[in-house]
């Protein structure tokens, strides 16, 4: 393999790790400033329990969350650097006010609350928190941003061979990122309600403190069901806007060939990229897409073959991604109104409790899938439209690189195993081990 | 021209601030084996770092960044050309910061002696490759006209990035005993104090070395020759230095922290200063250099970027000495996290 498909191996393993731990931080970080609230001002002790107990998921997630950004902080330097050099002045601030802004906040007060249960009243404690949760959400808005600019760049011009900046207030104003942050933000915190949900549904099926989880998992029923549909009805915003600025990538979500009007949406279909066209298609709803994509049922949709196979992204999987995201939103907003209906008969439903319990992964799921079609469907893009991933890649040994994604595939996995092997033990052992 | 220069020396105090705050930590770290004897004694180390690593370690980040921002065509060639050396940190780090959280997740002495020495091997590893790096950066790197390195891993490895390597590893290790000095009590402190007062000399021997070395084998001291006044930050380095062994004496262990952190930073400057305009020489033209003038960003972009900088980064000290002042009570058995 060469340089490019190394490091394109290697960044989505890296990205894609890190993101395993990323929306559990933005969204828990919320859910635990608001358990530490209810106690900063009623001081019942079951929420000072909750605060510790899922404030201890809470920071072994981090911790591994924190490592794995720090490569990716490098990465565009060390595997990209064609493209640093082009972006550099406009992407590079993005990351520089993410770390100024953000990142200093958020890690130096990690420090505090951990260590500053003695030292600071149980007010202050609770701001502290607050604090946190803000700037990791902040840290997501400036790198959204960031990738923001990558799938649709504006506010510049092409001048010494490079982006040059010209407009500060477009790139952060990017219709393309206020939309990602929208959607990346309630999905985290929908993540997070599943996590809590799930786990207090294992205690609550082995009827352990019951009072505990039960009010655990109501936090979570309404964080969750709110961050459901919100993800849903935004989400369709997000697309007609991707129609509008990346129609390839609209195309091979809904692998697309021929450009037609009232184009409909396939219950199933199985791309077939050789021939141009799909193997099978079953289950036409006529007009959907045009829905989806323009908010008319009769609009005109452009096909991939619009588009010089060049210029394609790989369909099979920006297409299964899509369809494993929107299957995924879907059952989880389901699953939170059902939620709604039996939220007083919990014991009574253990089926329900069981399933919320298998559900955890799948949110996770759904955030990769997510990741994997706004990237991928990017392609060949690196900057939509300007550069080509081909160009972006550093003059360096595929050597070196075959040894760093080496390394990465099995320290990475082997953190994760132990990250996640602690999560689940202390995640069984319940609220009264965190006594301390 | 003049925003060019006041990044550049930006970036160099972002670099200095680094290696003043998470050395300590990384010092702290690459002791660990030594001075703990026992388990309540690692404990205590490593909780004598515990609230502020996280912290110290953004400062990194945001050397990162800021090298991104307004100096693109360096971050692009600096890290593609240190690729290994820059990975084998990155490794290091991880290793690090996930240790600090795990190891006292699980009791057992197995598993905390697993995480125990990836918290060595993460505080010197990159203690030690900083060093190298830096070094072989005052020296020239092998790098084409296109900023294509031309060299290996190995090429950094040379005698004078060596002696760089050793240097930083001594720095932060008198930094890190005198940090544990100011913050623990008993037996451990005076092992602490007594380790700061032995490695003490060898710091300044090996300084010296460098020192002398770098005359010959850089061009850092161009600058200095051109403008003689310059050598006062060497001089007040070398007071610094010294002042770590009064103070030392005296028992006065905050402040012969301060001091050693004078030091560290008054060396970054050393080399900076020595550097300017070049950020990253090449060894094969001098003509192939990056330097602040032809790597950086646009006018619009440094502008911006000097904006946020001077909002931001004295909020980010206010808060983070808030933090520090908190902490400074000596850490004692009740209230450690990790
Ligand atoms: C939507 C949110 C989001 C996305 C898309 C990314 N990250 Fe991230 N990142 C976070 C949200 C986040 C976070 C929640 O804010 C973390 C988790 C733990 C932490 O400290 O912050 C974090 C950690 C984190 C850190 C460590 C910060 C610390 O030490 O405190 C770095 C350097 C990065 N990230 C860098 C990146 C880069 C270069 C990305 C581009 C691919 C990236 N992250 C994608
Ligand atoms: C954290 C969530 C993210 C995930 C899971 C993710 C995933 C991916 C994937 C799957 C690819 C590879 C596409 C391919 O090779 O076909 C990729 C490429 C890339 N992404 Fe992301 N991405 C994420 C966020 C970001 C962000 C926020 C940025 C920018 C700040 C970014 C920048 C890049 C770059 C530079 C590449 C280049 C390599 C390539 O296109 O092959 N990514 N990412
Ligand atoms: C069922 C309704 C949903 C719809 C219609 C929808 C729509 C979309 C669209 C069109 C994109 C692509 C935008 C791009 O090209 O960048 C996207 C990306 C993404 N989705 Fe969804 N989504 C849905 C559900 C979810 C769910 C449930 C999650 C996770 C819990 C999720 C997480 C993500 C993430 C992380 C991204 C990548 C970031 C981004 O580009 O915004 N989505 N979504």
């Amino acid at each position: 393999m060469d340089v490019l498909m190394l490091s394109r191996l290697q960044f989505t393993a890296t990205t894609i790790f890190h993101f395993f731990f990323v929306p559990l931080t933005l969204g828990l970080s919320v859910l635990v400033a608001i358990m530490e609230t209810q106690y900063a001002r009623t001081g019942n002790e079951t929420y000072l329990k909750m605060t510790r107990f899922w404030g201890k998921l809470f920071l072994i997630n981090f911790a591994v969350g924190i490592v794995t950004g720090i490569t990716l902080e490098f990465q565009f330097g060390t595997n990209w650097s064609g493209y640093s050099a082009y972006v550099g002045d406009i992407f590079g601030s993005l990351l520089a006010i993410e770390a100024t802004a953000a990142f200093f906040l958020e890690s130096t007060l990690i420090g505090v609350w951990v260590f500053g249960w003695k030292k600071l009243s149980r007010r202050a404690h609770a701001v502290v928190m607050w604090l946190m949760a803000g700037a990791s959400n902040l840290s997501a808005i400036w790198i959204l941003t960031a990738n923001g600019w990558m799938q649709q760049p504006v506010g510049y011009a092409i001048r010494n061979g490079r982006a040059e900046l010209t407009d500060f207030a477009a790139v952060v104003f990017n219709t393309f990122s206020l939309l990602q942050i929208l959607h990346v933000v309630p999905a985290a915190l929908l993540l997070a309600a599943f996590f809590i949900m799930g786990i207090s549904a294992y205690h609550l099926l082995r009827q352990q403190n019951v009072d505990f989880f039960t009010r655990s998992f109501r936090l979570g029923l309404v964080v969750g069901t709110i961050a459901s549909i919100w993800v849903i009805l935004e989400g369709d915003m997000h697309a007609k806007h991707v129609t509008k600025v990346q129609p390839a990538k609209l195309a091979a979500m809904e692998s697309l060939w021929n450009t037609t009007s009232r184009a409909p949406v396939y219950m199933v279909a199985v791309p077939d990229e050789q021939n141009e066209r799909n193997a099978v298609e079953i289950g036409a709803i006529p007009g959907l897409l045009s829905f989806l994509g323009h908010g008319d049922f009769s609009a005109e949709v452009k096909g991939l073959k619009e588009f010089p196979k060049s210029e394609r992204p790989p369909v099979l999987l920006t297409f299964l991604s899509f369809r494993v995201m929107v299957t995924l939103g879907t059952y989880f907003a389901v699953m939170m109104v059902i939620g709604i209906f039996i939220r007083k008969r919990l014991m009574e439903n253990p089926w329900y409790l069981k399933l919320m319990m298998l559900s955890i992964p799948l949110p996770f799921l759904a955030h990769t899938a997510g990741w994997v079609l706004a990237e991928v469907g990017r392609q060949p893009w690196i900057v939509y439209g300007l550069m080509k991933t081909a160009d972006a890649v550093s003059p360096i040994a595929a050597s070196q690189v075959a040894v760093s994604l080496v390394a990465f595939i099995l320290v990475y996995g082997l953190l994760g195993a132990v990250g996640y092997y602690l999560i689940g033990k202390h995640a069984r052992l319940g609220p009264e081990a965190v006594a301390e | 021209m003049l925003l060019e220069s006041i990044w550049f020396f930006l970036w160099g105090l972002l670099w200095a601030v680094y290696f003043m705050t998470d050395g300590f930590d990384l010092g702290i770290g690459s002791l660990l084996p030594f001075l703990g004897k026992t388990e309540e004694d690692r404990r205590v180390m490593v909780n004598a770092t515990g609230p502020l690593w996280d912290g110290n370690q953004v400062w990194l980040l945001s050397a990162g960044g800021v090298t991104f921002a307004a100096f693109p065509r360096v971050y692009a060639v600096m890290f593609s050309s240190l690729y290994s050396a820059l990975m084998l940190i990155l490794f290091a780090l991880i290793l690090r910061g996930v240790a600090f959280e795990f190891r006292g997740k699980v009791d057992g002495p197995g598993w905390r002696k697993l995480w125990d020495a990836c918290i060595f091997i993460g505080s010197f590893a990159p203690a030690l490759l900083f060093g190298v790096a830096f070094a072989n950066i005052f020296q020239g790197i092998p790098i084409d006209q296109k900023g294509v390195y031309q060299g290996t891993l190995f090429t950094l490895l040379n005698p004078y990035g060596l002696i760089g390597g050793v240097l930083f590893v001594l720095l932060f290790l008198v930094h890190g005993a005198l940090w544990l000095s100011a913050k623990t009590e008993g037996e451990l402190q005076t092992r602490a104090a007594s380790a700061a007062a032995k490695i003490w000399p060898v710091e300044v021997a090996v300084a010296v070395v460098f020192l002398a070395t770098s005359f010959f084998t850089t061009r850092l001291y161009a600058n200095y020759l051109a403008n003689p006044l310059l050598f006062a930050v060497i001089l007040l380095t070398v007071a610094a230095l010294f002042g770590i062994r009064v103070f030392l004496a005296k028992k006065a262990f905050f402040k012969a922290w301060f001091a050693s952190a004078l030091t560290i930073v008054g060396a970054t400057f050393y080399g900076v200063i020595g550097l300017f305009p070049n950020m990253f020489p090449s060894s094969m033209n001098p003509a192939w250099s990056l330097t602040a003038h032809n790597a950086s960003s646009t006018q619009l972009t440094l502008k911006i970027m000097l904006v946020v900088v001077i909002i931001f980064v004295p909020i980010v000290l206010a808060y983070q000495a808030w933090a520090y002042n908190l902490f400074k009570t000596k850490v004692t058995l009740e209230d450690l996290a990790y």
